[in-house]
């Protein structure tokens, strides 16, 4: 399958990018891994594309002492070798390893798992989990969306209409922190069946088909999701 | 005949003289063929598993560009009848005539600059179809509404291996039902063709990712209404076929139809995914109801099974619609000794995909439903599955043993590989292996398959089933270059087995000739003798044949001539050359005056031909039996019903071996998409015939990740029916992995009473089974 007929924006300015993405049918395009398939499967028929990669700050990595900033562009393979500081004991290379396979980690970015919002994927629960907050840009400016409210359904996100991604903000683990990460899937790098976290004093439960849940106990979670949990507890303190 | 030991002839581990190009990305395949002005064409394609067609009606400013049956005059429709009694014919429409009878049965084709705007044209095509009822359950549907006016159910051809067996009385008997998922073969490269009309040839050229041109060129000329000398069949590089690429397409006639109306302008069509996945899920279900009958020892007495095969909606081109249901009554017994045996097989059709043979054919469900139903015969007669096993195999000294349904084994030793697998796996120490795993809470257990593969046979196997090609002698030709270079051509295409290097090790064996001096022609109608192609683990066995008795007439000339020259009576063919007494003259040499100074010979030599065609037939053409024995040792996870191969190890008997390196690289390729039959791979579809896999997100195969290290451990009795004592084993690793796994899968669960039934054996099955 071919995608049907689609224009290509690149944008340097994200005044641009902006504009771009206020006209009828506009889409960003980051690293295209979920895109462009859906795409040549003619699921989406996106008028135009606007690449919003080169743009100032998406590629961007800025340590502090509260966190780290990872522009919404930079690629899972960055996270997974330790080009970006790690700010989460190994929690994010280790998960960022476990997606997908490396041809895919080479080009898929953070952001645009975030922005696609597949409940099945790693970092949508992993940000519920770290506590994370969305940069969101639009007309009316910047915004900071909290990441437990950033999934609104299964691939509905809480970006409005013309607004995209630029940074995810990560808040540092204290030194020594062990966590958990149990992903059960059917093969090496395929989406999970579920998914357990476990941080310090936080679970979550991801792909359970809807937004990933926070959890007090694990409880009323699907069995395999309890399963995962239950596992990603045990790794955390083990 | 023996091998010498040469280090590039038979039997030698030479790596592939073809692996260069492939690994560095120089294959040349049907997607890389590209002509000037080349136009693209897409496929509208059945969104619906079966209906009427109202109307097709083309898009306003493309009608020339858009073509369907009725724009095909002077077509025929595909035809594959078989003979066996009782077979139902039915029509394969190049593009869809009237009814469509399968989600992605092809309608309408249309030709554009680009594959992107013949998708946009196609999606234009306006359809309007009556859905009907599908019949989508072989066992439900099997007694109809029929998907065929005329046909009174839906089957295709029932074989009944009707021996009463009702007197047999016997202290055990298990029964089962099993089911064994639809699946879709996927090789790395899907199907593709490149073709075009060569007006000074007068002939339809087609490049095409097939596994057997000439059965194309022959199937593609009588639908097309062509003398064969109009048509040539080329396969460029093939990334893989494992039965895929054995067929006459749709596709190809209703291109070949259009491209002898463009004046030289070269169309294209390259299969994507989601074509292959919706609409090509075409083998491998089979569902068992079976018995074993056995004494309190064990002992076979009796095998009884209904089988069905879900045959899809239409007889694909030249194997069938029957061939595995014909297949099942004759191999269900498997490599054992059986005393009586029933079985009543019903291929029945259905709104799906049609069916294709998938490496092992029949083979994999036949396995899977005898080695796990004796399994449970052991489970009951309290013995272990290895001595059970060994309790059933015929001995060497039963060589050639004549099985109950005449099936005849021409060598082995059955039982020693039984029992060199169970040695390998430490079988003696698994119980207390189990033991400790359980009292650690995890559940491990250990599973064998045995099996023989039947490869190579040849005409008096076939001629019975009236398909539309019946396999005689295979034919090589070698041909001796001015240079002293050695070509040889076969009709058989290599698809990844290896054949580049293997034939060339058997010109080598014959001819001395060093194997970078030996060039290996295949794929091409216009340059290689008539053969029905690669199919039923049958190159080596019968193009290596072929090879060796081309080259070995080829070396008589080349002898008689050295002589000549030499002025010698006596003369000895070695390493190359001719000798007699100290002098030599080298086969380059030989080569060098009968083509370019024929002046130094005598007439009657000068007019002996260097290039030698011959046909080979095995000395019995009921074929060569390759065997082995599969053992795994797996762990589930009871949680989420996940399965770990923790060990894997085959014990693999295929004769002589040309090339055990080879070898090694069929049996892993096998094993792993036996991996995926086991535990991965299924097609499955809703009431309304829609497939529910559309993708490889969806439609899971095994990767390196699923793959565990597979321990390959080789016997070489030789065949004493083929040429260098070589067996087919090209199936072989497909054929044993989903029964030694579930059976390592019902050996964890044995003690909680619990048994997996259906395959593949997914979390969902497994926990299903526990819950």
């Amino acid at each position: 399958m071919k995608p049907a007929s689609f224009d290509y924006a690149p944008v340097e300015t994200l005044g641009a990018a902006l504009s771009a993405l206020s006209a009828q049918g506009a889409k960003p395009l980051a690293g295209g891994q979920s895109l462009a398939p859906t795409m040549n499967l003619r699921l989406v028929r996106p008028r135009v594309l606007v690449d919003v990669k080169a743009l100032p700050g998406m590629r961007e990595v800025t340590e502090t002492a509260a966190g780290l900033r990872l522009g919404a562009a930079v690629t899972h393979a960055e996270i997974e070798d330790g080009a970006v500081p790690d700010v989460t004991c190994g929690f994010m290379a280790h998960v960022a390893r476990g997606i997908a396979y490396r041809a895919v980690r080479n080009r898929g970015t953070i952001g645009g798992s975030l922005c696609h919002a597949d409940p099945a994927a790693d970092w949508p629960s992993c940000m519920v989990a770290l506590g994370a907050t969305m940069i969101a840009a639009g007309p009316g400016g910047e915004r900071r969306i909290a990441a437990r409210d950033w999934m609104r359904a299964p691939f509905v996100t809480a970006l409005a209409p013309g607004e995209m991604l630029l940074a995810v903000e990560i808040p540092r683990l204290p030194p020594g922190s062990r966590w958990g990460y149990a992903k059960i899937n059917r093969k090496v790098g395929e989406f999970a069946s579920a998914l357990g976290i476990a941080l310090p004093g936080v679970m979550v439960a991801g792909a359970i088909e809807a937004p990933p849940a926070l959890l007090h106990a694990i409880e009323g979670i699907p069995p395999l999701a309890a399963v995962a949990v239950t596992r990603a507890v045990a790794m955390r303190d083990a | 005949m023996q091998p010498k030991g040469l280090a590039e002839g038979v039997g030698a581990p030479v790596l592939r003289k073809e692996d260069g190009r492939f690994l560095r990305g120089r294959g040349r395949y049907v997607g890389d063929i590209a002509y000037p002005g080349m136009r693209e064409v897409a496929f509208l394609r059945s969104p619906v598993a079966h209906g009427l067609i109202r109307s097709v009606t083309k898009p306003r400013g493309y009608e020339a560009q858009v073509f369907t049956w009725d724009d095909l005059t002077g077509v025929q429709p595909i035809r594959a009848p078989s003979a066996l009694p009782g077979f139902r014919k039915s029509d394969q429409y190049p593009l869809a005539h009237g009814r469509v009878r399968q989600v992605g049965e092809p309608i309408a084709m249309v030709m554009a600059a680009s594959r992107a705007e013949a998708e946009d044209i196609a999606e234009l095509i306006e359809l309007d179809i009556e859905e009907l009822p599908a019949a989508t359950d072989m066992l439900a549907h099997r007694a109809g509404p029929p998907i065929f006016d005329g046909w009174p159910d839906n089957v295709v051809l029932q074989a009944l291996v009707d021996d009463d067996i009702s007197d047999v009385q016997a202290p055990i008997v298990v029964r089962r039902s099993l089911r064994t998922a639809r699946q879709h073969m996927a090789p790395m490269e899907g199907r593709g063709v490149v073709v075009r009309w060569d007006e000074r040839l007068n002939q339809l050229e087609m490049h095409t990712s097939s596994q057997m041109v000439h059965v194309t060129k022959t199937g593609l000329a009588e639908c097309l209404g062509l003398p064969e000398a109009s048509v040539r069949i080329i396969a460029p590089d093939v990334g893989g076929g494992f039965g895929y690429k054995g067929i006459l397409l749709q596709e190809e006639v209703a291109m070949g139809w259009l491209a002898q109306r463009l004046g030289g302008v070269a169309l294209r069509w390259i299969e994507d995914r989601r074509e292959a996945l919706s609409g090509q899920a075409n083998c491998r279900e089979h569902h068992y109801d079976i018995a074993v009958h056995a004494d309190h020892d064990g002992r076979i007495l009796a095998i009884d099974c209904e089988a069905h095969v879900d045959s899809g909606a239409y007889s694909a081109y030249p194997f069938s619609a029957c061939l595995e249901a014909a297949q099942i009554g004759s191999i269900l017994p498997g490599p054992y000794i059986v005393p009586r045996f029933r079985c009543r097989t019903w291929s029945v059709a259905t709104n799906k995909p049609p069916i294709l043979p998938y490496r092992g054919v029949a083979r994999t469900g036949v396995c899977y439903a005898l080695e796990t139903t004796l399994d449970a015969v052991a489970r009951k007669a309290g013995i272990s599955p290895v001595e059970l096993r060994l309790r059933n195999l015929p001995g060497p000294e039963a060589m050639p043993y004549v099985n109950i349904t005449k099936k005849i084994f021409d060598s082995g030793d059955y039982p020693e590989a039984m029992r060199r697998a169970a040695e390998a796996i430490d079988a003696a120490g698994f119980p207390a292996r189990q033991a400790a795993a359980r009292a650690e809470g995890r559940l491990i257990g250990l599973g064998f398959a045995v099996f023989c593969e039947q490869g190579a046979h040849g005409t008096s196997v076939y001629h019975g089933w009236g398909i539309p090609f019946v396999p005689g002698a295979e034919a090589a030709q070698a041909r001796l270059t001015p240079d002293g270079g050695l070509e040889i051509r076969v009709g058989v295409q290599n698809h990844g087995q290896g054949m580049e290097t293997t034939l060339a090790q058997v010109a080598h064996e014959m001819l001395g000739i060093p194997l970078s001096r030996i060039q290996i022609v295949h794929g091409d109608t216009a340059m290689t003798p008539y053969s029905t192609g690669t199919w039923g683990s049958r190159s080596a066995v019968m193009a290596g044949g072929a090879v060796g008795d081309a080259c070995a007439l080829l070396r008589e000339r080349v002898l008689a001539i050295g002589a000549h020259l030499l002025q010698a009576e006596a003369v000895e063919y070695r390493d190359g050359a001719i000798h007699a007494g100290g002098a030599s003259v080298t086969v380059a040499e030989i080569a060098r005056v009968f083509h370019r100074a024929p002046q130094q010979l005598p007439p009657a030599m000068q007019t002996m031909s260097l290039e030698v065609t011959h046909g080979h037939k095995t000395e019995r053409d009921t074929g060569t039996f390759s065997y082995a024995a599969h053992a795994v040792e797996a762990e589930l996870d009871a949680a989420t019903g996940q399965v770990k191969l923790l060990r894997y190890l085959i014990v693999e008997d295929g004769g002589v071996l040309l090339n055990p390196l080879v070898a090694d690289g069929q049996v892993l390729g096998g094993t792993a998409q036996g991996i995926g039959t086991a535990l991965y791979e299924e097609m499955p579809y809703d009431a309304a015939g829609q497939p529910l896999a559309s993708t490889f997100v969806d439609y899971l195969l095994p990767g390196a990740g699923e793959v565990p290290d597979i321990e390959i451990l080789h016997m070489e009795t030789p065949s004493p029916i083929s040429r260098f004592g070589q067996k087919g084993i090209g199936e072989s690793g497909a054929i044993g992995p989903p029964a030694a796994i579930v059976n390592a899968i019902n050996d964890a669960i044995a003690h909680l009473g619990r048994e997996v039934t259906d395959i593949p054996a997914t979390p969902e099955r497994i926990l299903a089974a526990l819950a």
